[in-house]
């Protein structure tokens, strides 16, 4: 009971430290790459920024817009935030560090954090705006379309470690990190593409599209209900960077430094990439995205799934 | 040890708790200013809303919704094979085979009637 209560206490502690630390992160990695300061006026280069726009937001004004769905509208920062929250659960952030090893782990955190999808439609159905509503429609499309590719690269680990349990999986890679297997490393590719999509960071962002869309499916939201899509935005970066880690690259498992250390370092690490890769790369079109999903990326995938099937048991 | 369900309710619970009291601190800090018809407009870049959001859609989104139920079924039954696999050998992979062709076969179909195109 004990062990729950402070899991849960230290989940929600990390989830919002690491949103707004994640924020601020991004912002200096953008304006670094772009040869700008980024925020500097907060804290030593701008390290207290992302307090200071937290308690602005806290204490904005709630504005419902006109012919909202107002039901669907105030649950939906419920809907994109609480599974996020929910996949912690069975995130192991070390050998013992984890609230609790679930024996369906992957499972679970695969199928908790597809929920998301949900409130991010219902954001952009219940806003009765015209902006929301596309990228309400273009992320459920995107999604849905990545998460084929992301299970099957995810059933690839399943079917060589032979367990879902998330420390099983760790430990299954005792003898090397599933990305040096050759078939591996191609389902890590494949896992890495799909998630960037399943986040809806770049180069896959067009539910958010900026110069279309408005801010996409959270236009309409003001103050805390904004903040939490943005908390939701950042931990799912989180969470898919962590299940990377476990499925490829070892989990918590390096030498000298404790288990935990290790795993922080890959998890921001793969977060740090992503980013780069925002800055970098331009934004694909929605045709585009969308035949990438499903004539290369899922036949791939399919052929990967088949190919190292046959080599296990040959 | 208390059952896993437990587990997952109480962070259920957890999350629901966090968003709503982050909700609930800013219901008390924030200024209550009253609204008038166009802030609460919906954000068209300052334009007179026209008409309503909630229009008839591009149908390509459901043809895609529907290809995924296929494969997301597809998925479901082959993980518990992926956990067993190992210990099955030859005759649990031929089996999966035959039901991932047979699977590839839809994909292709759809492939060639322009389902998965984007216009």
């Amino acid at each position: 009971m004990m062990n729950l209560l402070i899991g849960g206490i230290s989940v929600v502690g990390f989830i919002s430290l690491s949103a707004m630390f994640l924020i601020w992160l991004e912002r200096k990695i953008s304006a670094h790459i772009q040869n700008r300061m980024g925020p500097m006026i907060c804290g030593w280069h701008g390290s207290l920024q992302s307090i200071a726009d937290s308690l602005k937001l806290l204490l904005k004004e709630n504005i419902v817009p006109s012919g909202a769905d107002k039901l669907v509208w105030s649950l939906a920062p419920f809907f994109v935030t609480v599974p996020v929250v929910m996949a912690f659960l069975t995130v192991p952030f070390s050998k013992t560090l984890i609230v609790r090893d679930l024996n369906v782990g992957i499972l679970y955190v695969a199928s908790i954090t597809s929920i998301c999808v949900l409130g991010i439609f219902m954001a952009g159905w219940g806003s009765n705006n015209k902006y929301s509503l596309l990228g309400g429609m273009r992320s459920a499309a995107q999604i849905i379309s990545y998460e084929v590719p992301l299970l099957l690269s995810i059933v690839l680990v399943v079917m060589e470690a032979g367990t879902l349990s998330m420390q099983g999986i760790v430990q299954a890679q005792e003898q090397g990190w599933y990305v040096l297997k050759p078939n591996l490393a191609f389902a890590f590719l494949i896992y890495l593409i799909s998630s960037t999509a399943e986040v809806n960071r770049v180069p896959f962002d067009i539910p958010e599209a900026e110069s279309e869309l408005g801010a996409g499916y959270h236009t309409e939201y003001t103050g805390m209900k904004f903040a939490m899509f943005f908390v939701a935005e950042y931990t799912n970066l989180v969470v898919v960077s962590a299940i990377a880690t476990t499925l490829f690259l070892g989990g918590w498992q390096g030498p000298l430094l404790p288990g935990l250390f290790w795993f922080l370092i890959k998890v921001y690490g793969l977060v740090c990439l992503s980013m780069w890769v925002r800055w970098t790369l331009p934004r694909v079109r929605m045709d585009q995205m969308m035949t990438f999903a499903w004539k290369v990326l899922t036949p791939l995938s399919i052929l990967n799934l088949l190919v190292s099937g046959w080599w296990m048991v040959r | 040890m208390l059952p896993d369900y437990i587990y997952i309710m109480f962070f259920l619970a957890l999350g629901i708790g966090f968003v709503g009291s982050a909700f609930a601190v800013s219901w008390v800090l924030r200024p209550k200013v009253p609204e008038n018809a166009v802030k609460n407009a919906p954000y068209e870049c300052g334009e007179v809303v026209k008409g309503t959001s909630r229009v008839q859609f591009n149908v390509r989104y459901y043809l895609f919704a529907l290809i995924f139920v296929v494969f997301d079924v597809e998925i479901l039954f082959i993980t518990p094979w992926a956990v067993v696999f190992r210990q099955m050998g030859m005759i649990a992979y031929i089996e999966m085979l035959i039901f991932i062709l047979i699977l590839a076969l839809g994909l292709g179909y759809a492939w060639k009637k322009g389902a998965l195109e984007w216009q």
